[in-house]
C-alpha cells in the first residue's frame, strides 16, 4: 500500500478507463442531465457521494456475508438492494439534518438507484480489489478510493458535457441532429481526447 | 391496440435505444461484435420476458409503495439466472460480455417495461411486450455492432467481407466510434421521420 497505488487507481478511474466515456457506464444522467453546468454540479457531487457510500457498504457485504456463507452467486440481488436502500436513506438523513443540501441534491437522487455507474462500480470494485487476494485492509481502502475517483471521473465528464452543451445552443445544429443525437457525436469527439489517456503508464 | 402491433411497435416506432433512448449504456458497451450484440440481446430478451410475466401475475399483490423494490429483486433474480446459465453454458460469451450481464439489472429499459407496461396489463399482452421490447433492443443492437464490426475490423459475424487490402478504422472499435455510431444512426431515424411526415 503506497502513494503510488492510490495515484493509479484514482488517475486510472477519472481519466484513463473514466466510467461514462470509455466504460460506457451511467449514460442515461450523462445525457439526461446535462444541459446546464450548474445541475450537473449537483449531480455529481450527489453520484460522487452515493458511489464512495456504495463502495464501502457492498464491500462488507461481499466480504463478511456473501463470502463467508458461499453465496457470492447472489452478488448481483445483494448489491442492487443495498443500492437502493442506500440511496433513500441517504435521501432522508440528509432531508433531516440539511434542509439546504436536500433542496440543491434531492431531486438527482432517486435517479441514482437506477444509474447503472453505482452498481458498475460495486461489480468492478470486486473483480478488481476484493477477489484479487488483497489484504483486507487494502482491498478496503483501494475499493473506497476507486470509488470516490470513479465518481470524480463521472462529474468530470458530466460537468464538461454540460458546459459543452450551453455552447453548442449558440451554433447552428443540424435540425436532425438537435438534442441527444449531437450530445453522442460530443461525447464521440470527447472520448477521443480522453482516448489520449490511455497511453499513460502509471 | 391490437395484439400485433403490441408486438411490432418495439421493433421501429417505439424502438427502446433509438426513440426511447433507454437502455444506452450495453448498447454502446457490447457492440463491438456482432456476436455480442446477439448475446446481449438474448440474456436481456429473457430478462424481460421472465420479469414482464412475473410482475404482470403479481401485480394486484404488490402494495404500490413498494412496487419498484419488488420489480427489482424479480428483475435481479432472472438476471442472476442469466449469469448463472452463461457461465455454465456459454463461457466465452459471458466473459466478454463481462460486467454488462449483472448490470442487465439497471437496464432502464426491462425496470421501465415492468413499470409502464406489465404493472398494468394481462399476461398475454405482457408477453407480446417483451417479445416487442427484446427484439427491438437486439435489432438496435446488432445494427450497431454490423456498423463498428464492419468498418473497425472489416468482419461481419467474424468473416471477412472487405478482402485483405481493407485498413481497418480501429476508432469505430474502441469507444469513440460507439458513441459518433450511435449519433449518427439516431439523427438518421430524425431524418427519416421528417420525411415521412413531409409525404403525410
Amino acid at each position: 500500500m503506497d502513494l503510488g497505488t492510490f495515484l493509479a487507481i484514482i488517475i486510472g478511474a477519472v481519466f484513463v478507463s473514466n466510467f461514462v466515456l470509455m466504460r460506457f457506464l451511467g449514460l442515461c444522467p450523462f445525457v439526461g442531465v446535462s444541459k446546464d453546468p450548474d445541475s450537473a454540479l449537483g449531480m455529481g457531487m450527489a453520484v460522487i457521494f452515493v458511489m464512495t457510500m456504495a463502495s464501502l457498504v457492498t464491500w462488507f457485504i461481499y466480504v463478511f456475508i456473501l463470502e463467508p456463507f458461499g453465496i457470492t452467486y447472489l452478488r448481483t440481488i445483494a448489491f442492487i438492494l443495498v443500492i437502493a436502500t442506500l440511496v433513500q436513506f441517504v435521501e432522508m438523513v440528509i432531508e433531516k439534518t440539511s434542509p439546504a443540501l436536500h433542496r440543491s441534491l434531492g431531486i438527482y437522487l432517486p435517479l441514482i438507484t437506477t444509474n447503472c455507474a453505482v452498481l458498475g462500480v460495486a461489480v468492478v470494485n470486486v473483480e478488481d480489489f476484493i477477489t484479487t487476494g488483497l489484504p483486507l485492509g487494502a482491498s478496503f481502502i483501494y475499493t473506497v478510493v476507486h470509488g470516490f475517483s470513479a465518481g470524480l471521473g463521472f462529474t468530470l465528464a458530466l460537468v464538461l458535457m454540460a458546459s459543452i452543451r450551453q455552447r453548442l445552443q449558440l451554433g447552428g445544429v443540424p435540425k436532425s441532429m438537435i438534442g441527444i443525437p449531437i450530445t453522442f457525436i460530443v461525447a464521440g469527439l470527447m472520448a477521443i481526447a480522453f482516448q489520449g489517456f490511455s497511453g499513460l503508464k502509471i | 391496440m391490437s395484439a400485433f402491433s403490441e408486438l411490432t411497435k418495439g421493433i421501429y416506432r417505439e424502438n427502446p435505444v433509438f426513440r426511447l433512448a433507454l437502455g444506452l449504456c450495453p448498447a454502446l458497451a457490447v457492440s463491438t461484435s456482432v456476436e455480442n450484440a446477439l448475446g446481449m440481446g438474448g440474456a436481456a430478451t429473457f430478462v424481460l420476458l421472465g420479469s414482464n410475466i412475473v410482475v404482470s401475475l403479481i401485480r394486484k399483490a404488490i402494495p404500490a409503495k413498494v412496487r419498484i423494490p419488488c420489480y427489482i429483486v424479480v428483475i435481479a433474480s432472472f438476471v442472476t439466472v442469466v449469469e448463472l446459465v452463461m457461465g455454465a453454458y456459454l463461457p466465452e460469451l459471458s466473459k466478454s460480455l463481462g460486467m454488462f450481464i449483472p448490470l442487465i439489472v439497471v437496464n432502464c429499459i426491462i425496470l421501465g417495461r415492468a413499470e409502464a407496461f406489465a404493472s398494468k396489463n394481462g399476461i398475454f399482452r405482457s408477453i407480446l411486450d417483451a417479445i416487442g421490447m427484446g427484439i427491438g433492443f437486439t435489432f438496435a443492437l446488432v445494427l450497431i455492432s454490423a456498423l463498428r464490426e464492419l468498418l473497425g475490423d472489416g468482419k461481419l459475424m467474424g468473416y471477412m467481407v472487405f478482402g485483405p487490402n481493407f485498413k481497418p478504422m480501429l476508432i469505430m472499435i474502441l469507444a469513440p466510434g460507439a458513441f459518433i455510431t450511435m449519433g449518427l444512426l439516431m439523427g438518421m431515424f430524425n431524418v427519416i421521420d421528417a420525411r415521412r411526415e413531409r409525404k403525410d
